[in-house]
């Protein structure tokens, strides 16, 4: 506990400070000074956004998976700025896109980009920002005694998922897995029962890797599975995966480590098997990071290249209106997103996700100019 | 049920006949109240579900498929879920909670009933959180290694027990079910018992009857309609349970096949799905919620009918 002690984390920010700044100094739009914490706006000068003086209060709403490490920066900038004060609701990445829809909140929080529809459905002239802040990965756990090296490529894990391959012994993941003993006893899948941007991930998946599932179950947060039990949450999932001799699930990578419960390594594109982790996921999104779209909906990263590149990777975005009615907050919106992407950054893999590679923090930086206050951008360029 | 004949008029007196219409207006406020609310909120499920039931018409309530990737959806494998859950659920905890209720009312002695009923109605204080939790650490894999595992070995060429058993699904839903409503059953029918007049058992003991005749002959036909009441309120509860069920029925969209499948009841579905939902699905969901609240109404009428029908029957 003791690492998220408020002088910890400082320490850890001073760390984060000197990281951004030696290794994507070049790449970002903002100076490396700016990023000391604790600086005062009259200290960052033209660089860092400037933080309103009066008391501004902040309200979002959104997805559960990155919610422990929003949890930690809302508190660690509101130790930096005790007259910010940072209201987060973990209620889901779809409450947040409603919510955010509803223009019941100040900004949102989802797992998935929001879809073609989703940004159809926002009241007209709405605008919204997906900022990208950290990466997760999905990973594929086990409970069969006696084994805890398991090897899995794209079709044997979506024929396990299907339901057409039944027994640990199958000649499918035998080949994979050579001089391993397996037993003869059933496959039992568990997956989520509620929506999740963590199902919305692995059945990306599942469909990049068989047309069985494409044409099947699909790509979604929510998919009619066609065989398994259901339970809620990761926590969920583990639970269930650790209950039934025999299961294999998938849940975010942290939860795996919680639970104890061994993980498969999945052959990505270059061939080699890989354990998922922070690292396998932030090559996944190095690799990716050429080819991020213009408007950051990037849906999430199934078998990217490179040889130590974990298969299954995914961002998590907070949602901002673009044309802010509040100028204060606003400003405070701006300066606690900047803040999270470069300081913030630094928290990131202690809690389990990885941080965003230089290149897609840089550009997340520069879209922060772009919002807007009656027309005039609130922190120009 | 029957209207009182009007009493005869008593001599005109000023203050209390005032407060006398206030109380009536009172309690007749607070009636109408109660059915408004009843009213509003099948009104507010209606509107809100209304794209829903544009979009599927008798389909959402016929469809057997839920798929959220095509926006194709059905309730009947939840239906299915709920009425099979609350059924074993009944099945269980009727005979059961029965038994102990007589048990209480008739045959135990008082210093020992007391404590039991005590007992029986701290059953009821579990939080269903709890109670879902110890399903599925200790309830799902026990009857999964025992229970389950013996009937599928002696029954399992029957269809509807046929295996695996994952200790995830229907019939142990249906069991945590059942202790859920144990203690209403027993509570309520233990009173109703206990209300049958002392001269309904004295006749009895005077024809020289013993006690399993006075329990059975005497004082259950007389309890007959508040016996059934208490296991259809167990049902109702049965029917609206979520967070317990969820936690142990497997959470499939599909129509259990077997007592053993896993499967989705309604309440369950929507609690666990609704916050991540949006566009259709969202109003889908609502839908769903609509069918249950129609379901447990149209539950609680049949059960209403069965009473006041066997109340009157013939048999004495």
């Amino acid at each position: 506990m003791t690492i998220t002690s408020p002088r910890r984390l400082g320490a850890l920010a001073l760390v984060a400070a000197v990281a951004v700044g030696a290794c994507g100094g070049g790449a970002t739009a903002a100076p490396s000074a700016s990023s000391e914490p604790g600086a005062s706006p009259a200290q960052t000068g033209a660089a860092g956004p400037a933080v309103p003086s009066g008391t501004v209060s902040l309200t979002g709403a959104g997805a559960t998976f990155p919610a422990p490490l929003y949890q930690v920066w809302f508190e660690q900038f509101g130790t930096i700025h005790p007259n910010i004060k940072i209201d987060y609701q973990a209620i889901g990445s779809g409450g947040g896109i409603k919510n955010i829809t509803s223009q019941t909140v100040d900004f949102g929080a989802s797992d998935a980009p929001m879809k073609d529809d989703e940004i159809a459905a926002l009241p007209a002239g709405t605008k919204i920002l997906h900022v990208p802040t950290a990466l997760g990965a999905v990973v594929v756990i086990f409970n069969v005694p006696g084994l805890t090296d398991l090897k899995l490529d794209g079709p044997t894990t979506a024929g396990i998922f299907l339901g057409t391959i039944t027994k640990w012994n199958d000649p499918a993941i035998a080949a994979l897995n050579p001089g391993v003993t397996l037993p003869a006893s059933d496959v039992v899948v568990v997956h989520r029962s509620d929506g999740s941007g963590t199902t919305n991930a692995f059945t990306a998946y599942l469909a990049a890797v068989s047309d069985a599932w494409k044409g099947g179950p699909g790509v979604g947060k929510d998919v009619q599975w066609p065989t398994g039990i259901g339970a809620k949450g990761n926590d969920g999932v583990a639970a269930a995966t650790k209950q039934t001799s025999g299961a294999i699930g998938y849940v975010e990578l942290q939860y795996a480590a919680q639970a104890g419960l061994a993980t498969a390594a999945l052959k990505n594109a270059d061939g080699a098997f890989v354990q998922g982790s922070v690292d396998g996921v932030t090559a996944a999104a190095d690799a990716a990071a050429a080819s991020f779209p213009a408007d950051f909906r990037q849906d999430p990263i199934i078998n990217g290249p490179g040889a130590a590149t974990y298969p299954i990777a995914s961002f998590t975005f907070l949602l901002l209106y673009v044309d802010q009615k509040d100028q204060a907050k606003g400003q405070a919106l701006i300066a606690l997103v900047y803040w999270a992407l470069t300081d913030g950054q630094a928290l990131e893999k202690g809690l389990g996700y990885a941080p965003l590679p230089a290149a897609v923090q840089a550009k997340a930086i520069a879209a922060l100019h772009t919002i807007t206050f009656g027309g005039a951008p609130i922190w120009p360029e | 049920m029957t209207t009182l004949s009007r009493p005869t008029r008593l001599p005109a007196r000023r203050g209390p006949r005032r407060g006398d219409r206030a109380f009536a207006a009172g309690t007749r406020w607070a009636g109408i109240a109660i059915v408004s609310l009843l009213v509003g909120i099948a009104i507010v499920l209606a509107v809100e579900s209304w794209p829903a039931w544009r979009a599927f018409g008798t389909g959402l309530l016929t469809g057997t498929t839920w798929d959220p990737t095509r926006d194709i959806y059905g309730a009947v494998p939840f239906i299915v879920g709920t009425l099979a859950t609350a059924f074993i659920a009944v099945v269980i905890a009727a005979p059961v909670g029965l038994l102990t209720a007589i048990y209480l009312a008739e045959f135990a002695d008082r210093r020992l009933a007391t404590p039991l009923t005590f007992t029986i109605e701290l059953l009821a204080a579990i939080p269903s959180v709890v109670l879902g939790l110890w399903g599925i650490f200790v309830l799902a894999p026990l009857l999964r290694d025992t229970l389950d595992a013996f009937v599928i070995a002696a029954l399992g060429w029957i269809p509807l027990f046929a295996g695996p058993s994952y200790g995830f699904g229907v019939s142990t839903a249906g069991v945590i079910l059942a202790i859920m409503i144990l203690p209403t059953i027993v509570s309520i029918g233990r009173e109703v018992l206990r209300s049958v007049p002392a001269a309904q058992r004295e006749a009895m003991y005077g024809l020289g009857a013993t006690r399993w005749e006075v329990a059975t002959r005497a004082v259950l036909p007389y309890a007959r309609s508040g016996v059934v009441g208490a296991v259809i309120l167990g049902l109702g509860r049965a029917l609206g349970e979520t967070l317990a069920v969820t936690m142990v029925i497997g959470n499939t969209d599909a129509i259990p096949t077997s007592v053993f499948s896993q499967g989705q009841s309604i309440a369950s579905k929507i609690a666990v799905t609704f916050n991540e939902s949006t566009g259709l699905q969202s109003e889908s969901l609502v839908g769903l919620g609509l069918i249950l609240l129609a379901m447990t109404l149209l539950l609680n009428a049949a059960a209403r009918l069965l009473v006041a029908r066997t109340a009157r029957g013939p048999r004495r």
